[in-house]
């Protein structure tokens, strides 16, 4: 029961971060939970489908699918939280500032929970279909452990929620304007270290090969497979191993989201002294 | 317009990547050296594998359990899930001699390793 926990609970608990932090960027926003728990649901059905088709998807691409997959659906989510991250240098200050933009401003704000709703589906996918496949193979294995597997399973669950509540609260503990910051700094680096995993995927399917060599080994320091490590693997993309291409795709897509909202944000005050 | 041929520039870099990249993956497949491992009973078979330094590694798995199991490696950097009743396949990129442990992440009592000299 406990090695299932422990699987299980090792599994949800990127997804529980994630939804964390998504949960407190949109905070303000109305209806965000229904855009948040959508997500979550569709992150957990497409979860049990790429579970169940596991066997199938590995053999695409030469028995690569599996990677290639997971590459694809971290490049959607990298989009998703770059241009959350632009849209909110655009329309952040319109949202706690101006009264009067609020009404459009959450018109428009339901593009971005869209856009985070997305990030929310690759996260709970992600992990999920992994704990889908663990537990499918428990229950499908007779025995009498596969009760308290089962248990053992959904107690992990539990613990993943309580990551993520915990992240929620403790990002809530922030005074507002320092979270707003706070969450475009966590964004950023979860994107990067996003794009970085994606850029792993690629390399063991054989379809990155330029810069692969290992740049240094910092399993003695913090091994990534440690909870601490986990989380930094999550948050700011942590990897004991890291390639030179890794890091160089980290440093561009943290570079990439500086320019654009500084790009983004120096528009907006122009066209609002030219307006003005 | 620095912009412009900024973009342009990065996109041929890109593009050179990428046939670099597909070259480079056709030549690894050639060179590649394959190890078949199977998987049943909880067990790895053979669970002591060898290959030679300096040449990339093909891992083909077959899963014969009715259960999936996670082909994973730290010192080797692989991490693969793998369906009940089929085979994965695992690149590895050439390696300096010395000895990698494997494990299925599923069942941390199956363990096996790649001695590479």
């Amino acid at each position: 029961m406990l090695a299932a926990l422990i699987i299980v609970f090792r599994e949800v608990f990127e997804a529980g971060l994630i939804v964390g932090i998504v949960l407190a960027v949109t905070r303000s926003v109305p209806r965000r939970n229904r855009w948040i728990g959508g997500g979550v649901l569709a992150g957990v059905v497409a979860a049990c489908l790429v579970a169940a088709f596991a066997g199938a998807l590995s053999q695409l691409f030469e028995g690569m699918g599996q990677e290639l997959f997971n590459a694809a659906i971290l490049a959607i989510a990298v989009i998703m939280l770059t241009w959350h991250n632009v849209w909110m240098a655009r329309h952040g200050k319109e949202i706690a500032g101006e009264m009067r933009a609020i009404g459009q401003a959450v018109a428009q704000g339901s593009k971005s929970l869209l856009a985070l709703a997305v990030v929310v589906a690759v996260a709970v996918l992600r992990e999920g279909s992994e704990v889908a496949l663990f537990l499918y193979g428990v229950v499908a294995s007779d025995g009498g452990s596969a009760a308290s597997l089962t248990l053992g399973g959904l107690m992990g669950l539990a613990l993943g929620v309580f990551v993520c509540l915990l992240t929620y609260f403790g990002l809530m503990r922030i005074p507002p304007r320092a979270l707003f910051a706070t969450t475009t700094v966590l964004i950023t680096l979860l994107a990067a270290g996003m794009a970085a995993q994606a850029v792993a995927f690629l390399e063991r399917a054989n379809w990155l090969m330029p810069l692969d060599t290992v740049l240094w080994d910092s399993n003695w320091l913090l091994s990534e497979s440690s909870i601490v490590g986990r989380a930094l693997h999550t948050l700011v993309g942590y990897t004991d191993q890291p390639t030179e291409m890794q890091l160089l795709i980290y440093v561009v897509v943290v570079l990439a989201t500086v320019m654009l909202m500084r790009l983004v944000g120096s528009e907006r005050r122009q066209h609002a002294v030219a307006s003005g | 317009m620095s912009l412009a041929t900024d973009m342009t520039r990065k996109l041929s870099f890109a593009a050179v990547c990428a046939a670099a990249m597909l070259a480079a993956s056709a030549l690894q497949a050639q060179q590649a050296v394959q190890i078949q491992v199977t998987y049943s009973n909880g067990q790895f078979q053979p669970n002591q594998v060898s290959a030679l330094a300096d040449k990339p590694i093909v891992f083909r798995i077959k899963n014969l359990d009715g259960k999936a199991m996670e082909f994973e490696s730290k010192s080797l950097r692989v991490e693969k899930v793998i369906a009940a009743k089929s085979e994965g396949v695992v690149n590895v990129r050439a390696l300096k001699a010395g000895r990698y442990e494997f494990y299925d992440d599923f069942n941390e009592k199956a363990r096996g390793a790649l001695t590479v000299q």
